[in-house]
């Protein structure tokens, strides 16, 4: 798979009121690697992710994104079509671009197998708990092989033992496949457990305050564990907090 | 078993209610011996029925015809228009509120001049039965489709769909049940719609529908046949109200709250 590369120059958006999500943002996602933007509620990552996405145009500035990408999303909730059963709405994405129905099911019961929802195929998402919802939104984003992966606080609504499972497969799935993604999230844990760089954001408007690298390998239940991860996440916090000091 | 026992628990409250009415109604003309010219029994209504139901039947499917096409052309073009008028904005801001002329002027107004338009007959009366009952489907197909969830609107536009399969993929499954709300008092509204036409615009004798049969029976004290055919165009309009809502059940039962 061809990994793409995300360059961000000088990119700032005003929405119109005046309000200012972004200042004049510098950031690359590097081919492959995750990077996750950690920041307090309303700062502009968000914003930020829409705009990768295409969903926003940026009011100045650049976004270079090389090869043409392949993007998947998964946001906060699941936003799946409650008519749908759980196979046709991972297919969506696939369905939209206009492929085979045959497929579009084949693909979909892949990917439905790669979250453990394969049972669920034919349910309607009423039937689902909160967490097989989110499972079928993850499906869904990887349906049709992106290159390119924005997460948008997914987990964000679930309970701590669904998302820390869920933190651990989609971990598992990204490295697995080396996409490039972008992972907005308020959890420090979360950001240091899935990413390869956490970028932290200061109060509206976004403007990168610090980066760290993170520097474990392997992801899996056992890295929470480590003094290492304490350790950064304390660190994290620190600056985490100097920031929203400094916009008070 | 279960439909069933569902059905039969949604029957009997209002045919209890029905029972009773049409109790007191009998009552009332027995007690105050009120004569049949001007209120008839129920029993002497259906005793009319059982007489004159060659010609009842047959008047109540050529109705039955007009309704049945009056509110098709309401539902398929009510429909498509609110469709148009919510992909273009410059329509729904232009166009939206002279659709309220549709509600607003009174049938009876304009049936003279549908006659004039169409002819007598069925044209004229299927007009009127489109006219009276298209708005309710054009402001429910609107609203339905400017209420769309604007996350799952955004996830279309991130998949890069376009506007038409946007509207078929999405607006018009979501905007479902607001349609069939529409189209519930459209039903209504249909049969009124098509009386109302007939009265003006119907052929008479052996051609007659409800419509002419009662102005017909009224210029000859026939109380009790007036009473006949309007049970008849009543039971018309539960009937259709019936099926659209049989019709909702089956697109919506599975997954919209309002069809449980």
């Amino acid at each position: 798979m061809t990994n793409v590369h995300v360059r961000l120059r000088e990119v700032e958006k005003i929405f119109p009121g005046g309000v200012e999500a972004v200042a004049r943002m510098d950031l690359d996602l590097a081919p492959g690697r995750v990077t996750a933007l950690l920041g307090p509620t309303g700062c502009g990552k968000s914003t930020l992710l829409r705009l990768i996405g295409g969903v926003e145009l940026p009011t100045a500035g650049s976004i270079e994104i090389e090869p043409s990408p392949r993007i998947g999303f998964c946001f906060q909730e699941p936003r799946l079509l409650p008519w749908r059963n759980v196979r046709r709405n991972v297919a969506l994405p696939l369905e939209l671009a206009h492929a085979s129905s045959e497929i579009c099911r084949r693909e979909a019961d892949r990917r439905l197998k790669m979250v453990g929802l394969s049972d669920a195929a034919d349910f309607l998402p009423a039937a689902l708990s909160g967490g097989m919802r989110m499972r079928a939104a993850v499906a869904r984003a990887f349906i049709a092989d992106p290159n390119l992966l924005l997460l948008d606080e997914p987990f964000a609504a679930l309970d701590e033992v669904t998302r820390l499972r869920l933190d651990e497969e989609v971990a598992a799935l990204v490295r697995e496949q080396s996409i490039t993604v972008l992972l907005v999230t308020h959890s420090i844990a979360e950001a240091i457990f899935l990413a390869d760089e956490v970028m932290v954001l200061s109060p509206r408007p976004a403007r990168i305050i610090k980066r760290f690298e993170i520097p474990f390998g392997e992801r899996n239940a056992a890295l929470r564990g480590r003094e290492e991860f304490g350790r950064l996440q304390s660190e994290i916090y620190e600056v985490l907090l100097a920031g929203m000091g400094d916009a008070a | 078993m279960r439909y069933p026992r569902i059905i039969l628990r949604s029957i009997w409250p209002p045919a209890v209610v029905v029972l009773i009415l049409l109790s007191l109604w009998h009552l009332a003309v027995v007690l105050f011996s009120i004569p049949e010219f001007l209120l008839p029994t129920p029993w002497s209504v259906l005793q009319k029925m059982y007489e004159q139901w060659p010609r009842l039947i047959a008047a109540t499917g050529r109705t039955a015809t007009a309704t049945l096409v009056g509110f098709g052309l309401s539902a398929v073009i009510g429909i498509v228009s609110g469709s148009m008028l919510s992909l273009v904005p410059l329509a729904r801001r232009g166009v939206y509120p002279l659709t309220l002329l549709l509600q607003m002027v009174p049938l009876v107004a304009i049936a003279p001049m549908l006659v004039i338009w169409f002819g007598y007959g069925l044209p004229s009366v299927i007009a009127a039965a489109c006219i009276v009952s298209i708005f309710p489907v054009i402001a429910g197909t609107l609203d339905g489709l400017q209420s769309v969830d604007a996350g799952l609107a955004e996830m279309f536009k991130i998949h890069r769909a376009g506007r038409i399969r946007t509207w078929w993929s999405l607006g018009l499954p979501w905007s479902l049940p607001s349609v069939f709300t529409g189209l519930r008092i459209a039903a209504g509204l249909a049969v009124i719609g098509a009386i109302v036409g007939e009265f003006v615009g119907a052929f008479g004798g052996d051609r007659a529908p409800l419509g002419a049969i009662i102005t017909s029976a009224l210029k000859q004290n026939q109380t009790s046949t007036v009473f006949a055919a309007v049970a008849l165009a009543a039971m018309l309009g539960f009937a259709l109200f019936g099926f659209v809502n049989l019709v909702g059940w089956l697109l919506l039962g599975r997954w919209h709250e309002s069809a449980r």
